[in-house]
């Protein structure tokens, strides 16, 4: 049997070796994962207009040449000197909407039309739920839609990041005629709703909560940029 | 917990790969499989089986943690205080288990998405500490390495199965490419939902059980 002095001092030389050990490679391995995290939004905003290509260069090449990144208030004003990409979507949306800072990606297409790609936050079941989501220069008519997820349930829940969900946002529509906000809502499809079919898609069976997360989500984050878009129609 | 392993007898000095640690390498393939015989780490074999690709890479990384757990604890198994040896395995288990998690944030960022907590819960992987306590206390390291790469390829080998099995007939595909040509469907085939759950990984892995233990001699009657 060790005595006690040795078993207290082995278990804090090892907590210590251990501690340096990962200190070590999380420092070093950093760099290679910021790059990734970094690439992976930039997949996601080109998914939300119906880029495919999964090649890192091509992803890089592409988003450089025609992604234009801006901030913007709920008044619609441009601010300026602060980089989009590094805005962090949770804490702005802690704030209230008139202090917002408003990330915006503008793409254009090799047909030469502009889409505005604009970056969702939400809750899901079990943790958070993102989304990119593409208008048309209507501002209204919805052109692609990204979602994804940190660790919702895989079939359920987490069908938000397959395609077949995703495909149902193309040509939705968030303005009523009369130019009111109506937002596309995501809800089962039994249910008895005054919605025209082109403000809202299938949610996901057994998936309710996703699908309520991923509604509230679309109606919060896309509200705030209507100033911006007003003031540039006019 | 899990099934005892043989004492070794004091030898003087044996060949790297002799018939005895060919043994503990190749054992835990059928014989001793963590998953159908020990009936460890079940949990992850439902959990990331949907596909192959992430079956083979959870394998490798529960294989590579085994393997340096049971090289790591077998080489200082002498100096650990008996009072905290649980509590220094699960030290040593989550150092390297938090390495991998680092490494494939870094280097295979897909598939890190893809496991995202189960790689964390390798660490819970019974097969790990199982082994750790039934093996490398009591053993020298190379025969603990052998036995922690015996058993994570034991492991791997029925997550593979399971995870081909799943994939080809809930997807449709193998390592993501299409293998149930379009005419099928245009002529009615529907993919199973089911393979797409945990409950079909249950199933499967009851029938590997079935059909290993009808096969096996050494299996039938051990209860």
């Amino acid at each position: 049997m060790h005595s006690n002095r040795y078993t207290f001092i082995y278990a804090i030389a090892l907590s210590v070796i251990t501690a340096v050990v990962l200190a070590f490679a999380a420092e070093g391995l950093r760099p290679a994962q910021a790059a990734n995290i970094a690439l992976d939004k930039k997949t996601s905003i080109l998914r939300s207009v119906r880029y495919d290509g999964a090649e890192r260069a091509a992803i890089e090449k592409l988003y450089t040449a025609s992604v234009r990144e801006l901030v913007v208030n709920a008044q619609g004003e441009e601010l300026s000197g602060i980089d989009a990409f590094a805005v962090v979507l949770k804490n702005e949306l802690d704030k209230p909407v008139e202090e917002r800072q408003l990330p915006l990606y503008i793409y254009t297409g090799e047909d030469g039309k502009k889409r505005y790609v604009i970056p969702m936050q939400g809750v899901g079941l079990w943790g958070p739920i993102w989304g990119y989501i593409s208008l048309e220069e209507d501002f209204n008519t919805v052109y692609g839609a990204f979602f994804d997820h940190k660790s919702e349930t895989p079939g359920l829940g987490a069908e938000i990041a397959e395609k077949p969900f995703q495909m149902q946002f193309q040509g939705k529509k968030f303005m009523d005629a009369d130019h009111n906000f109506v937002s596309v809502h995501v809800v089962k499809k039994a249910a008895k709703l005054n919605l025209d079919p082109e403000h809202r898609v299938d949610g996901i069976s057994g998936g309710t909560i996703t699908s309520t997360g991923t509604d509230n989500m679309l109606r919060k984050c896309v509200k705030p940029y209507l100033g911006y878009f007003g003031k540039v129609k006019s | 917990m899990s099934i005892e392993t043989t004492a070794s007898p004091e030898v003087k000095k044996e060949p790297l790969f002799s018939k005895k640690n060919r043994k503990v390498l190749t054992d835990p393939l059928d014989d001793i499989n963590p998953v159908t015989v020990q009936i460890l780490g079940i949990c992850s074999a439902l959990a990331v089986t949907t596909q192959v690709k992430p079956a083979i890479i959870m394998a490798l990384g529960v294989t590579m943690v085994a393997a340096f757990s049971n090289l790591i604890i077998a080489l200082i198994r002498d100096s650990i205080p008996g009072r905290i040896r649980m509590i220094v395995q699960l030290v040593i288990v989550a150092l390297l288990v938090t390495i991998v998690d680092q490494l494939l944030k870094a280097y295979m960022f897909d598939v890190s998405k893809k496991l995202s907590v189960f790689v964390g819960l390798i660490i819970t992987n019974c097969i790990i500490m199982g082994r750790l306590e039934a093996f490398a206390m009591a053993q020298k390291p190379w025969p603990s390495f052998l036995d922690g790469i015996g058993n994570g390829l034991g492991y791997g080998m029925i997550l593979v199965i399971v995870a081909i099995f799943r994939e080809l007939f809930g997807s449709g595909s193998l390592l993501g490419f299409k293998i149930v040509p379009q005419w099928m469907y245009d002529a009615g085939y529907v993919n199973n939902g089911l393979m797409m759950l945990p409950p079909a990984a249950l199933f499967i892995i009851g029938m590997f059980i079935w059909l290993q233990r009808s096969r096996n001699q050494k299996l039938i009657n051990v209860s």
